[in-house]
């Protein structure tokens, strides 16, 4: 159960969130709908830890992780440019956040290849993957070290039409298939629909 | 593409292996090279040479870490300022850094390995803030912080992400310090003591001191061998490191108080630790009969240090006369060194061979190209050995390879086919080649500019050997004026030197500001 | 000659006349770093010269001593220029060797190398400053004696080029074993010798009183002190003097063998000589040439300097400095 209170996040003089809330019940995937600008990418980082708000909590499973650092919170990440490891190939990258917990696990690196759909392309490098192929792998990456609440920003944005709807019926294959507790941030309601259980819509701030 | 090359490669042979070669054609045989490699003297002289040089290297890049990291990732007040401060000393003549860290370093150090290594990290702290800097800068910040969300603590994140994106950039720096320090002259000259020569003060004592210019030659062919094997095996592992980053990455200002102090931290160090020389410098300008004086600077613009005499010195016209230098040099190395990163990022192995051939003037002996240009260049059509451009040409050889480091990884880090989507796109191959990788190159090739207009106005290497004539550049000048007697000239050595420094400062700061403009 | 003269000088007068009329000849002078280029006393003497003769002097600095001979030998028969100015006695040899002059060069000036100390310390302290070689070795002159390493300074080649004069072949390295455990410091440059080792120059932080420095360094001393002092604070122990003498020659190769032998006859002239003292600081060659006042009272010439014959320094030198190497460096 995530449950984000009252966040607000300033650069600056610019307020980018005011009192942002958000609950998210266990095995739940909520879909945040708005245009862009609104801070909903603003609003994964900070529940991933990556930014510090100026006011607000992020509370896991009946406790306060607001102080808690990123790399402990158990929090996944997928970004809207998938920011693959250059260095490393695709099962590298897989199972990066499983050997960051020390326990290298080929077999499930297999088996989240599998569920992405990308058998096979273990050694590949992700500089050559194609669009789609390097949001599986981005999928994949984010969804290893099983985390408790998986973050999506924008993650099919840039894709072809055709493409699009076929990473769409995947992804929310594999988030009901894990049950994944999910936010996923996007500007696309047939996405949202799609993908979600819940949709939670973001108006552009009129100040 | 391989049109481009033409050009680097074609200054390459003319100015530097054509007079190399004729000088080892004319003195290097077996006799000279028996004699020379059987010098009781000559291991220590290579043992010293080989271990300073490491330590030194593995020092800069380790204390180099900090300050690249921060002063490429954080914006804050004064961040130009500390960049230049932190690129400055690797421009300053080596004789100006020997009596700064004379002056500053205790006694017992004097004469030792340590105050060698010292100098010789103060000296390449800029290779670091440069070179790794360049593609610290460049790297996403949101490929760490997947790292972080991947469960990679920051330390972890530092070894498995950082570091190995880093790598080509890293090994770019190690070996242009390796570089450095290996053919060190001018501090070991100053700093070492006579205990610890390495193997370019040894050259340049049998070129000078003994005219044994047969061993010099010998000793500068093993030195370059050395070299060529070093730069060879390093390009190898920048290759092989290689990775393709896409997305720029701004400087932001420091959010958390962790941050802040960090920030604060590492930036109050390295300025301090960079301008303690410094400081020394400019005091002692301002130092006359051990009480505060303007005299020194008082007398920079005329030469008449007392009615009727005169020390033939003219401070401000070798400033003149090394800004003239700067800008040919710098022209030139732009032009070699665009041409040559552009062929070496389109060639794949005659790019390496042009990759290696740049660095091996950085490498060479500067005594034995100077000699080796005297007596190549000095009958007709080739009678240039008194041409004033051969000194500007001489700098620009030397500063090259830095426009081409400060190109290469960011050149190399481009997506292969970004060039070919352009032209998809509907640009013509030349406007795809101008978009995707000139307008990109823009921000290192102003870096590479800066560089080497600065390294030209320091420079105190290959072209000091030629035979001049008119006016001084400030190096020399500086040299002359530190090492006569009385004190009203050696405080103006230090003022020039000051000049340099300030000089120096400000190209490095206006290259930022170009930069930072067009970003 | 005298009409020669008077020829060349009108030929001068009619080519300042008429510029574009043939153009007068230019030679170039070869020096060292330390040789002015322009605007000295010295420059104002060569232009002077030029007046005279219509030929123009374009004066090139090729380095120090060592560096301009070895560029001299390896371009011999095709030099950089037409007259090499100050070839010293140490490297007059390798010169000669290296068959750079088109006959014999003639001897320009002259100084000397010689312990200096420091006046006020010794009077503070009550001490009798040393006077002679064997002096140094004397236990109240113990620590307080800074040289320069003779293989990368000519002023330390010098004074061990002196020890072996004075104390022979077999016995000169007994003396430095002594005076190395009398505690002489050894640095590499007389830059650092000078102004971080010793106590006497102006604004220098050393704490050593003795330094193997010129004959000429306490007028710089006055010359170059600021504000103006009127006494030295250094003088010299006159019998620790090396006598150094530079020659001039013409180059063999050269472009204008005889515009250059009158040029080289020009520098052993009055005019030219007499500059030298506050420019080079070193002594005119001719007995006639009268000295600045700051000479005559603060510089030191010894009267019986040791010296060396060029072809026995030129034979021995490498050797010599790799036993002072061994004795006093390891």
């Amino acid at each position: 159960m995530l449950d984000v209170r009252d966040v607000t996040v300033t650069f600056g003089e610019r307020t980018v969130l005011h009192e942002a809330s958000l609950h998210v019940d266990t095995g739940e995937v909520v879909a945040l709908l708005g245009p862009s600008g609104v801070g909903k990418s603003t609003f994964l980082r900070v529940i991933a830890g990556l930014l510090v708000p100026d006011q607000g909590q992020v509370w896991l499973d009946g406790t306060d992780i607001s102080a808690v650092a990123p790399h402990r919170r158990h929090i996944g990440l997928m970004f809207q440019d998938e920011q693959l490891f250059p260095h490393l190939d695709v099962a590298a990258n897989i199972g990066f956040g499983l050997r960051m917990q020390r326990r290298s696990d080929p077999a499930r690196v297999d088996e989240l290849l599998a569920l992405v759909g990308l058998q096979g392309f273990g050694g590949r490098r992700v500089t050559n993957l194609s669009g789609g192929e390097a949001k599986r792998v981005a999928l994949a990456r984010a969804l290893a070290p099983s985390p408790a609440v998986l973050l999506l920003d924008e993650p099919l944005t840039g894709l072809d039409r055709e493409l699009h709807d076929r990473l769409v019926a995947d992804l929310a294959e594999v988030l009901r298939a894990t049950r994944t507790t999910t936010v996923l941030v996007t500007h696309d309601h047939d996405e949202a629909a799609a993908i979600a259980g819940r949709v939670v819509t973001w108006q552009a701030d009129p100040s | 593409m391989p049109a481009l090359a033409a050009l680097p490669v074609i200054a390459l042979a003319l100015f530097y292996a054509w007079p190399l070669v004729t000088l080892f054609a004319r003195v290097v045989g077996p006799a000279s090279v028996a004699d020379t490699l059987r010098a009781p003297g000559l291991p220590r002289v290579l043992w010293f040479t080989l271990w300073q040089a490491l330590v030194s290297t593995a020092l800069t890049l380790v204390l180099g870490f900090a300050p690249a990291y921060v002063l490429a990732r954080y914006h804050f007040p004064g961040r130009r300022a500390v960049l230049a401060i932190a690129t400055v000393p690797f421009m300053l003549p080596t004789v100006v850094v020997g009596a700064a860290f004379l002056a500053l370093l205790p006694r017992s150090w004097h004469g030792t390995a340590g105050a060698v290594i010292v100098a010789h990290v103060f000296f390449n702290i800029a290779v670091m803030v440069r070179l790794v800097g360049a593609m610290w800068a460049v790297l996403p910040t949101d490929l760490t912080a997947a790292a972080r969300t991947l469960g990679a603590s920051p330390t972890k994140v530092l070894r498995h992400v950082v570091l190995p994106v880093l790598r080509p950039a890293l090994w770019a720096a190690a070996s242009v310090v390796f570089l450095f320090t290996f053919t060190s002259f001018g501090v070991v000259k100053l700093l070492g003591g006579a205990a610890h020569p390495t193997l370019e003060v040894e050259i340049a004592r049998r070129a000078t001191q003994l005219g044994d210019i047969d061993g010099a030659a010998v000793l500068s062919v093993l030195q370059l061998l050395v070299l060529a094997v070093v730069i060879w095996w390093s390009a190898r592992w920048q290759r092989r490191a290689r990775v393709a980053l896409h997305g720029d990455a701004a400087t932001r200002r420091p959010r958390s108080a962790a941050q802040r102090r960090g920030v604060t931290a590492v930036v109050a160090v390295t300025a301090v630790a960079m301008l303690a020389p410094v400081v020394v410098l400019v005091t002692r300008s301002f130092r006359l009969g051990g009480v505060w004086s303007l005299a020194a600077w008082r007398t920079l613009g005329d030469d008449e240090v007392r009615p009727g005499v005169s020390l033939g010195i003219d401070p401000l016209g070798s400033l003149a006369t090394s800004l003239r230098y700067a800008v040919a040099a710098t022209a030139i190395s732009v032009v070699l060194g665009g041409a040559a990163a552009l062929a070496i990022g389109a060639a794949r192995r005659h790019g390496r061979l042009l990759d290696v051939g740049l660095m091996l003037p950085l490498g060479t002996s500067a005594v034995t190209i100077g000699l080796g240009m005297l007596i190549t260049f000095d009958r007709p059509p080739f009678d240039w050995r008194a041409s004033w451009w051969l000194v500007p040409l001489g700098h620009a050889l030397v500063a090259t390879p830095f426009v081409v480091r400060s190109l290469v990884p960011v050149l190399r880090s481009f997506p292969a086919d970004q060039r070919a989507a352009a032209i998809t796109l509907g640009a013509s191959p030349l406007r795809a080649w101008w978009e995707v990788e000139v307008r990109r190159l823009a921000r290192p090739l102003a870096a590479g500019a800066g560089f080497a207009a600065a390294i030209s106005l320091g420079e105190f290497g290959a072209t000091t050997f030629l035979t001049r004539a008119g006016t001084e550049s400030m190096p020399i000048a500086i040299d002359r004026l530190l090492g006569r007697a009385g004190e009203v000239p050696r405080a103006q050595g230090f003022a020039m030197a000051t000049v340099l420094m300030v000089v120096t400062a400000v190209i490095i700061m206006a290259t930022e500001a170009v930069h930072a403009r067009r970003s | 000659m005298k009409l020669a003269a008077v020829i060349l000088l009108l030929m001068g007068v009619v080519a300042c006349g008429d510029d574009n009329d043939g153009g007068p000849v230019a030679i170039t002078l070869v020096a060292y770093d330390s040789f002015p280029k322009d605007g000295t006393p010295l420059n104002e003497a060569l232009q002077t010269f030029t007046d005279d003769t219509g030929i123009s002097v374009d004066i090139v600095t090729a380095g120090d001593t060592g560096t301009m001979v070895s560029k001299a030998v390896l371009t011999a028969g095709n030099p950089e220029g037409d007259v090499m100015w100050g070839v010293d006695n140490t490297f007059l040899s390798a010169a000669t060797d290296g068959q750079i002059f088109d006959g014999n060069p003639s001897p320009v000036n002259f100084g000397d190398v010689c312990v200096n100390y420091d006046i006020a310390w010794f009077t503070d302290e009550g001490i009798e400053p040393p006077d002679t070689l064997e002096d140094l070795l004397r236990p109240e002159y113990r620590d307080l004696l800074v040289v320069e390493n003779p293989s990368t300074s000519s002023p330390g080649l010098a004074f061990l080029l002196a020890t072996i004069d004075e104390f022979g072949d077999d016995g000169w390295q007994q003396y430095w074993t002594e005076l190395r455990a009398n505690g002489v410091e050894v640095v590499d440059s007389w830059d650092s010798a000078y102004y971080e080792r010793f106590s006497g120059a102006a604004g220098s932080a050393g704490d050593r009183p003795l330094v193997v420095s010129y004959g000429s360094s306490p007028p710089a001393e006055v010359v170059f002190a600021d504000p103006p002092v009127d006494t030295a604070p250094t003088s010299v122990a006159d019998q620790t003097c090396f006598r150094q003498e530079e020659y001039a020659g013409v180059l063999r190769g050269s472009k204008h063998p005889d515009e250059a032998r009158q040029l080289v006859q020009f520098l052993l002239s009055e005019p030219f000589q007499r500059e030298m003292p506050l420019t080079l600081f070193v002594y005119p060659v001719s007995d006639n040439v009268p000295l600045p006042d700051v000479f005559t009272k603060y510089a030191v010439i010894s009267n019986n300097p040791h010296t060396m014959d060029p072809d026995r320094i030129a034979a021995n030198r490498q050797q010599w400095q790799d036993q002072w190497n061994e004795i006093v460096l390891r």
